[in-house]
């Protein structure tokens, strides 16, 4: 852990805010993309065929 | 080589995202993670903003890729109107949360910064103003992808207000600083000092660089994947229900 | 094309709603100011040019959505689109009604406002010519945003969503060149920058409202 002086607060509190953010819409994306892959996958088996 | 257009073809863009993706994921995080890391850990302070500068680390490059994304989005549109590729339509989609999502960090990080630094959590600074623009109209060009139900004429409106959106993102760039200089003189607050940064603030700050682009590639493939396989969805739903 | 201006005014002075109401906001905004920030004068004359055109920016808005959207729902529109006066006029022509109904009342009314909010003096004719430079950029801008939003139901909030970013170069312009003309300076600058984004607007936002329409219309 480097020393990060009288300003560790807000270095720290910057990486985490940027972190998680990156790490919300990561996660948002694939969330979405399981749903909608899960869900085609039932259309397309209740159909008999694939693509 | 094969036409660029070939990967217009949704078929074609399955396939080679698919083999593609694991490696953009992983340069993404091996490019982002180093360079933070890096940059965190085993870089100086600043003899002025001591550990501050630190947060160049995350600030600049989501910055820097905010913009991107909307230009990115702005070419995509104009394929989508000239040349009717529904991926490219799609990929304008799929990027425009992403870029939100970076213009956020840039401004959160930017605030964070400015406490300490300018003894203020906002100032309407040009730069800084001009972001919160370039959010709302990533607020409004979402926004409108999700109120239009039909998806040729959503691709169509979004594509067009991309357009508009564009050109007066840009005014508005001029006439902040148009507007800020005729408010108050001097406090410069930007990042003008990136010129002359020494090396070992600058190779830190590529590889997040880096990082960030190939995160933004690799997130906007994935999305536009779904995207892709959303369409098929509704395009099978709607069968359905006609059979 | 101007057969379909006369029947827009028309309708606007007739059916007793659209004309007066934007006005009767902006009277309203600006009587609601001072309750918010105090009645000291020296405030209300610092604040005053950009509580003006915030106020007429707003009372534009307002009436946006009635620009298409009654066209749109008895299906006039659909004729507009096969009639031979092609769209982007039909575009243009309902930016100028919108303007005559409700920019030309409020540039004409913000006097009378900047007396109630203490605007001094020098600023006057300067909010006069901003306010009749901008007013049209902002009716040609918002045609545009009506325009993406006519066919989507309860658009209103989506609209304004979609246009006030876009009016930003607008204010800044319109508000700095009373702000300028408030503190004695020569505004000439920012009135002509002004004017060239009203000329610009008015120039090709009509294509991009007509692209729009047709999208909605197919």
């Amino acid at each position: 852990m480097p020393d990060l002086g009288q300003y560790a607060i807000e270095v720290l509190s910057a990486y985490a805010a940027s972190i998680l953010l990156l790490l919300v819409i990561v996660i948002a994306s694939v969330w979405k993309a399981r749903r909608v892959l899960r869900r085609l996958s039932d259309v397309e088996e209740r159909r008999g065929k694939t693509p | 080589m094969a036409s660029l257009w070939e990967y217009a073809n949704p078929r074609k863009f399955m396939t080679v995202s698919g083999a593609l993706l694991p490696w953009v994921w992983g340069i993404a995080a091996v490019c982002l993670v180093g360079g933070l890391v890096w940059g965190f850990f085993f870089t100086p302070n600043d003899f002025r903003q001591g550990s501050t500068v630190k947060i160049i680390y995350v600030h600049v490059p989501s910055a820097i890729m905010a913009v991107n994304a909307w230009f990115m989005m702005l070419i995509t549109s104009l394929i989508w109107l000239i040349r009717r590729h529904h991926v490219s339509a799609l990929a304008a989609k799929a990027a425009a949360p992403v870029g939100m999502v970076f213009t956020l960090i840039a401004l959160l990080t930017g605030a964070i910064w400015g406490q300490p630094m300018w003894g203020t959590w906002w100032e309407w600074d040009p730069r800084l103003t001009s972001f919160l623009i370039l959010f709302l109209f990533y607020l409004g060009y979402m926004a409108l992808w999700e109120a239009v139900d039909n998806p040729d004429a959503a691709a169509d409106l979004t594509a067009v207000l991309c357009l508009v959106g564009t050109v007066f993102a840009v005014i508005s760039r001029y006439a902040l600083v148009f507007w800020n200089q005729g408010l108050h003189q001097g406090a410069t607050l930007s990042l003008d000092a990136e010129q002359n940064i020494a090396d070992v603030f600058w190779y830190p700050l590529i590889t997040a660089l880096a990082g960030f682009g190939f995160l933004f590639l690799a997130l906007v493939l994935y999305r536009t994947r779904t995207e892709i396989r959303a369409r098929r969805l509704k395009a099978l739903i709607a069968q359905e229900r006609m059979a | 094309m101007l057969g379909l201006l006369r029947r827009d005014l028309t309708l606007a002075f007739r059916a007793g709603g659209g004309f007066g109401l934007s006005l009767a906001f902006f009277l309203i905004f600006a009587t609601l100011v001072p309750f918010g920030v105090g009645p000291e004068t020296m405030v209300l004359e610092t604040i005053a040019p950009g509580i003006l055109w915030l106020g007429a920016l707003l009372a534009c808005l307002l009436s946006l959505d009635r620009i298409f959207q009654l066209d749109w729902e008895d299906g006039t529109l659909d004729l507009l689109a096969t009639a031979p006066v092609p769209l982007e006029g039909v575009a243009a022509m309902k930016a100028l009604g919108h303007w005559i109904t409700t920019g030309l009342p409020l540039v004409l009314a913000a006097p009378v406002l900047g007396l109630l909010l203490n605007l001094p003096l020098p600023a006057y004719p300067w909010l006069l010519a901003s306010l009749a430079a901008g007013t049209p950029a902002l009716s040609a801008i918002g045609t545009f945003g009506a325009a993406l939003t006519v066919g989507i139901k309860r658009g209103g909030l989506l609209l304004s969503l979609l246009v006030l970013p876009l009016y930003v170069p607008t204010l800044i312009f319109g508000a700095l060149a009373v702000i300028r003309g408030a503190e004695g300076q020569d505004a000439t600058t920012p009135l002509i920058l002004l004017a060239g984004i009203t000329l610009g607007s008015l120039a090709t936002l009509p294509f991009a409202a007509a692209a729009a329409l047709r999208v909605n219309l197919r």
